[in-house]
């Protein structure tokens, strides 16, 4: 296949040369004038409103399950016993590990020296933060009592009583709060160059005042930019190893269990690719209609959802290779209540599931291989739906199908997510995307400082110096 | 010309090529206090004015071991000492389920000593500076590169200076009141 053109050549300007990351033709004049008029510009894209309403509707229907769930106790969830971890569990995993790529690319390719992640950086990260707060929903609302959640922290009390820090969920509690606040720190320390952007392009009070406080009197002053750079690097150095430790510790909670199906030491590795396989699907999924409705092609090019597709397809075959372990020593262990988990998963009441899943995260996207399929932008799109769809059901068929069916056959159960189970989940992505349309008009989605680095006028510079 | 107290003498340039010669010769006439203004990192430029701080990284350092050491000995005092739990038997100090929070609270610490640690040796938040007295001073968030000579530099002199900074052929030369 010689003919690497994009497909969406429907665009009236020239595109991008296909491998460029950058349409050819931007100064630093025009390129922070083109970024940083998204969030101040007065006219909002019709698509925001349609995006922020269902997001907004959404979040409703999360505070309706919430507000039945305190109310009633978490016995309108499916949860009973023997599933005690439902969707929730699901959910949790699902969300937290979506929010890995944005560390992934913010932090491991800046690491690297990857130029093109400079223009996906920043709503990557974004996502991850939304990604985070959305997953940290769900442990604190199955405690039964949220508004007693605190005494998950170790803190002096009148009770005499400390967590115990020999249990995985307590690891979890450090390891997602950990994480929560790294992630909030490298965003926020990433915007203060473009908040200061922003503070000096305002033609209104308000906005000039609140970017003003935001950027906190940055002047981009090259004393403050080398300590700047630093601890960029530094807060990525730090980044890396916590984000392969956050999906590893949420692993523990199933690995370190003796339930069949969980108690495996493929986990920890087998989680962390299935999280960035998970993230970047969201993040095409997010990226693919913001580029349409921003026309935002120029940054967000060709070249970009090439990469992506290439890194999903790579940890979608690490995660295929965990697929095939959890086989393999299901039967070479020995042990008949793992072999029987496997079997169970094949052919048992949920089989659909995995064989959903094994369509969704093993199959389908093999159709990435092909360059065709790879610059197409609708498949690209499709393909990050079913992955988003297949990483879900992977995560069902771990918690659920593992527990329903234990050692004993008497203490066997189904479990069906209630319509509460259903809500919020359907509610905590609502309240993603209210989040994400918001940071989207209110804050610089993509990185204008570090994209002029990319220029050519900044390339030129360095070479001669 | 103005009687008002200076904070230093700004030269605007087009591109960064200009302002890194610029601040190089600025340094080799015998300037020290001087600063440039970008809109984005330059690594040239931090040559050739010959900054070069290393305390950040040390900071960060000091606050990953103390986080480090602080993990431990939350898991070590709550688990050995406040509270001690028999749980399936596994000894009061069970140092291998001990290292996840340790290593969690060392990210965690460091991140703090790296982000308080910038903003810290860098002044931010600072309310009020002198530079943004100058109107054109907006651009170093967009697309132009500015010098600026000091008035504490003690080789400063406001006329001898001004006819420096133009011998440098900037677009433009201003005051910054204090």
């Amino acid at each position: 296949m010689t003919d690497g053109t994009p497909r969406d050549t429907s665009r009236e300007r020239p595109a991008a040369p296909s491998g460029a990351i950058l349409a050819p033709g931007y100064t630093f004049t025009t390129l922070t004038d083109k970024l940083a008029s998204i969030a101040l510009s007065r006219r909002t894209p019709k698509a925001w409103f349609f995006g922020a309403f269902v997001g907004f509707s959404l979040t409703m229907v999360l505070l309706f399950a919430v507000t039945w769930l305190v109310f009633r106790g978490i016995g309108v969830w499916g949860v009973n016993q023997p599933v005690g971890w439902g969707f929730e569990i699901v959910n949790f995993v699902w969300w937290i590990g979506i929010g890995h790529a944005g560390t992934l690319i913010s932090a491991i390719l800046l690491l690297l020296r990857q130029p093109w992640r400079n223009s996906i950086n920043r709503f990557a990260e974004a996502m991850t933060i939304f990604a985070v707060a959305c997953a940290g929903l769900y442990p604190a609302l199955h405690t039964g009592r949220p508004w007693l959640d605190y005494w998950l922290l170790p803190y002096p009390n009148t009770m005499g009583m400390w967590p115990n820090f020999r249990s995985p969920l307590i690891w979890d509690v450090f390891a997602v709060s950990t994480y929560a606040t790294v992630s909030v720190l490298f965003w926020y320390v990433g915007m203060i160059p473009d908040l200061a952007t922003l503070r000096d392009r305002a033609k209104k009070l308000r906005a000039k005042v609140l970017y003003g406080m935001l950027a906190m009197g940055w002047r981009g002053s090259a004393r403050h930019w080398q300590r700047y750079e630093t601890a960029s690097l530094l807060l990525a150095g730090l980044a890396t190893p916590l984000v392969v430790s956050v999906h590893t510790v949420v692993s523990f909670d199933f690995a370190a269990g003796i339930v069949p199906g969980w108690h495996a030491t493929i986990f920890p590795p087998y989680f962390v690719a299935g999280a960035i396989y998970a993230g970047f699907a969201m993040v095409l999924t997010l990226a693919i209609p913001l580029r349409k409705i921003y026309g935002l092609e120029d940054f967000i090019t060709a070249r970009h959802l090439d990469n992506m597709a290439k890194i999903l397809l790579a940890t979608g075959l690490i995660v295929g290779y965990g697929y095939m372990m959890e086989a393999f020593m299901a039967f070479y262990g020995g042990n008949p209540y793992e072999r029987y988990v496997f079997w169970n998963r094949l052919g048992g009441p949920y089989k659909h599931m995995y064989w959903a899943l094994m369509f969704c995260n093993l199959l389908a996207p093999q159709a990435l291989w092909f360059r065709r399929v790879r610059r197409s932008v609708p498949a690209l799109f499709l393909m990050a739906m079913i992955v988003n769809v297949g990483m879900w059901l992977e995560r069902y068929v771990i918690v659920v199908v593992s527990l329903h069916r234990d050692f004993l056959p008497s203490s066997w159960g189904m479990y069906h997510g209630t319509i509460f189970d259903w809500a919020t989940f359907v509610g905590s992505i609502g309240l993603f995307l209210a989040l994400m349309f918001l940071f989207i008009r209110l804050l610089p989605m993509i990185s204008i400082f570090e994209m002029r680095q990319i220029l050519p006028e900044a390339k030129a510079a360095e070479e001669e110096a | 010309m103005s009687e008002k107290k200076i904070y230093g003498l700004m030269a605007e340039f087009e591109n960064p090529n200009d302002l890194v010669a610029a601040a190089r010769q600025a340094r080799e006439a015998g300037y020290v206090k001087l600063d440039a203004y970008t809109p984005y990192p330059i690594e040239a430029l931090a040559e050739a004015l010959d900054i070069h701080d290393r305390r950040l990284p040390a900071v960060v350092l000091g606050g990953g071991i103390l986080g480090g050491l602080f993990g431990y000995a939350l898991c070590y005092w709550t688990s050995v000492v406040a509270y001690p739990l028999n749980i399936g038997g596994k000894p009061f100090h069970s140092a291998p389920a001990f290292i996840v929070p340790t290593f969690e609270t060392t990210i965690l610490f460091a991140a703090f000593a790296a982000v308080l640690g910038m903003l810290g040796l860098n002044g931010l938040p600072m309310p009020y500076h002198p530079v943004f007295n100058t109107p054109r001073f907006a651009l170093a968030s967009r697309d132009r590169f500015f010098l600026c000579i000091e008035a504490r530099d003690p080789k400063f002199d406001r006329d001898e200076t001004w006819a420096f900074l133009t011998r440098l052929a900037p677009r433009v030369v201003m005051d910054v009141e204090e």
